[in-house]
């Protein structure tokens, strides 16, 4: 048989709604950008899921390494003032 | 880290209920353990479409073949999600397809039976689906995050599969007298083979330890097969369908149904390949497959020329 290629593997993420994040939703083969929105929608949106696709070739995907997680996100660890809840409200003061 | 680092990190996160994801280590075994399941189970969503598809033309209204396009449409999208989530572990799909058409990778079983009449499609949602969806709820909760994230996009879209098996049951059950036969016929035919698709009761099943210990599967066969019995029963008497099984009955200790004993020399016969079907389902799969390389070409050839322009 001829070689037997499956194409290029493409990470869809898709909108909910107008306004929203997009989320990652799963992948799809596909050879091109046309074909890769097409498949997303198929694959990932029949029952009204999106309103909007984006597809991205998962090669230009780079991801930080579970293993380094702890070195990686070390720079907030210790900056708990960075939350609200790290300060106190004088007494009687409403929230704004 | 050495071999034993790694599965003792590894066990650890598992004990902790955390999720695995693909670049996170993990032993080989339960690396291979998931490409055998994950594909396993995408190949059976694919082959599943095929019994359901021999009655797409033959849908007694326009109604019921808009819902069981709808419903094949989804088990191929099943499959992709598997195929997908399989992918993480470092298989190819091309593998993925080549160890199905030469036997490496099993599908269920279930799909080797025949899909004879159209009261075939109404047991096949309700039984088989049934069963599925039992299983799937469990795999929610899998310890592979890919893997574990399809099933709970395919639970959502399963149940749909479901509810219409049963109600094509329900309406032939208020027809003719000769639709209910039909109807009684075709569970009759599908019971013990959804009964079946639990696989081996828990004390003949050889690949349950590691997969309890990584947390890949987290309940067994048996808890599963009972729970789906228990709520099929009801849904069968509420619409006058009797259970083919004269040792089925309530066990009031237990709250739960007792039933008669499965017929594993035909299980093994259908898993070794003499089912009904096996032949036709491989042969057709492997027909269409071939057929379609000059689509797969043709994109091939537009992905090439693209680069090119780029």
């Amino acid at each position: 048989m001829s070689t037997d290629t499956q194409l290029d593997l493409w990470e869809v993420f898709i909108q909910s709604r107008p306004g929203s994040h997009y989320t990652h939703a799963g992948s799809v083969h596909a050879s091109d950008n046309q074909m890769a929105l097409q498949n997303a929608r198929d694959i990932y949106t029949r029952r009204n899921e999106g309103t909007s696709i984006w597809v991205v070739p998962a090669k230009y995907v780079s991801a930080s390494n579970a293993e380094d997680a702890g070195m990686f996100f070390d720079p907030s660890n210790d900056k708990m003032y960075r939350h609200p809840t790290f300060y106190v409200m004088p007494e009687g003061a409403k929230q704004i | 880290m050495d071999a034993i680092a790694i599965e003792n990190a590894f066990q650890e996160k598992i004990d902790k209920d955390l999720n695995i994801e693909p670049k996170d280590q993990m032993p080989e075994k339960y690396r291979l353990h998931l490409i055998r399941q994950i594909s396993q189970h995408a190949h059976s969503e694919v082959i599943g479409m095929q019994p359901e598809g021999n009655w797409i033309t033959r849908a007694p209204s326009l109604r019921s073949k808009q819902i069981l396009l709808a419903k094949i449409q989804d088990e191929g999208g099943h499959g992709l999600y598997l195929y997908s989530a399989a992918e993480t572990l470092g298989i190819s799909r091309e593998e993925m397809i080549e160890q199905l058409h030469s036997g490496k990778a099993k599908y269920s079983n279930i799909f080797n039976y025949p899909s004879l009449n159209w009261a075939d499609i109404g047991a096949i949602g309700w039984l088989v689906d049934g069963a599925a969806i039992v299983n799937q709820v469990s795999l929610q909760r899998t310890s592979y995050g890919p893997y574990a994230r399809a099933m709970v996009r395919i639970c959502k879209e399963e149940s749909f599969h479901q509810r219409q098996g049963y109600e094509i049951m329900a309406n032939m059950m208020k027809g003719t007298n000769e639709q209910k036969a039909m109807a009684q016929d075709a569970m009759n035919r599908w019971w013990w083979p959804s009964l079946m698709m639990f696989g081996p009761h828990d004390s003949d099943s050889p690949n349950s330890g590691n997969a309890f210990k990584w947390k890949i599967k987290r309940q067994s066969n048996d808890v599963l097969r009972q729970r789906f019995i228990d709520k099929t029963v009801q849904q069968a008497e509420v619409i006058g369908l009797s259970i083919p099984d004269k040792d089925l009955k309530w066990n009031e200790e237990k709250q739960c149904y007792d039933h008669g004993e499965i017929n594993w020399e035909e299980f093994n016969q259908v898993i070794n390949g003499n089912g009904p079907c096996n032949k036709q389902r491989m042969a057709h799969h492997i027909k269409y497959h071939n057929e379609g390389a000059w689509v797969r070409e043709a994109a091939a050839a537009y992905q090439k020329h693209i680069n090119e322009l780029n």
